[in-house]
């Protein structure tokens, strides 16, 4: 029990990982308003993003930019430079995504005149 | 180490914030204030590229879009009430929390250089990048140069967002 503890206090990235990514998810679910829903999803898809880009961290490593006049280049110098990479192309797709679906929330208002889960609901019957 | 747990601290309340403030504008720009305290803590891991796109895309971008939904339909979240927690809810996620906190001891430790994601395939590009593509910042030379064809196809992903916007969004609809 001790030594788990002292894992999880070792790792405080993963534990706000965990804590952002449940609480985004419970809003997902139980919360009725659809602008908070999309909230939620938005702290869900940044926590994951975030859980990548921890493990590129290296200690005492710098930004993987290759300073000018290296002839050979140390990996343990730089930081992973591939978790930022695909975090980079993740983050534009989220906003894609993000963007569509308050389209389709704004479309729901117009249509329902609401933007609450149950009263749109009572209104489908 | 010693700037990144206020950083978590402050993301963990930005967050929480965001949740819970019962104002939606107010949540948008708690939510903005969230994205800039991300792009703060992946500056400090190092991961600069992806900050400054969190910065401008996520704390910028999603912000304005927020803005542009709600000032299109309605500010106040009209539920006073605590809404009823679902029986699943109760049940699954402290499930899924012990599980995702059982299985940290086998994550690599913070910083570790050898850890399986820094040892096969990125000392490779870390190495041949300059040589390969004469751009110094490693993570353009990979995005731009070494995955180009993906890059380019997340263009036709953003053009298909846009279409889809512009159908749902038509006048007439």
């Amino acid at each position: 029990m001790v030594e788990l503890l002292q894992t999880w206090l070792q790792r405080p990235n993963f534990i706000v990982f965990v804590i952002l990514f449940l609480w985004g998810i419970y809003i997902m679910a139980a919360h009725p308003n659809l602008v908070k829903k999309l909230i939620g999803l938005y702290i869900v898809q940044t926590s994951v993003i975030f859980f990548l880009v921890a493990f590129s961290a290296k200690e005492g490593a710098t930004v993987p930019i290759i300073l000018s006049g290296t002839t050979s280049v140390n990996p343990l110098d730089y930081a992973n430079p591939l978790p930022h990479v695909l975090t980079v192309t993740a983050i534009v797709v989220q906003i894609a995504t993000l963007g569509v679906s308050l389209a389709l929330v704004s479309a729901i208002h117009k249509r329902f005149g609401s933007l609450d889960e149950d009263e749109v609901m009572e209104q489908l019957g | 180490m010693t700037f990144e747990l206020p950083l978590l601290f402050l993301l963990v309340i930005t967050a929480g914030g965001a949740i819970l403030v019962k104002d939606l504008i107010s949540a948008v720009f708690i939510l903005g204030s969230y994205s800039f305290a991300l792009a703060l803590v992946w500056a400090l891991l190092g991961a600069v590229d992806v900050a400054f796109v969190e910065a401008v895309v996520g704390a910028g971008l999603a912000t304005v879009f927020f803005l542009l939904t709600l000032f299109r339909t309605t500010e106040k979240d009209n539920h006073l009430r605590r809404p009823p927690m679902p029986w699943p809810a109760i049940i699954g996620l402290p499930l899924l929390g012990v599980l995702l906190l059982y299985g940290a001891g086998d994550l690599p430790a913070f910083g570790d250089a050898y850890s399986a994601a820094s040892t096969h395939i990125s000392p490779v590009f870390l190495q041949n990048s300059l040589a390969d593509t004469r751009t110094p910042n490693v993570v353009t030379a990979v995005l731009m140069d070494y995955r180009s064809f993906d890059t380019f196809i997340e263009t036709i992903v953003i053009f298909t967002a846009g279409i889809a916007c512009a159908l749902i969004l038509r006048k007439g609809n």
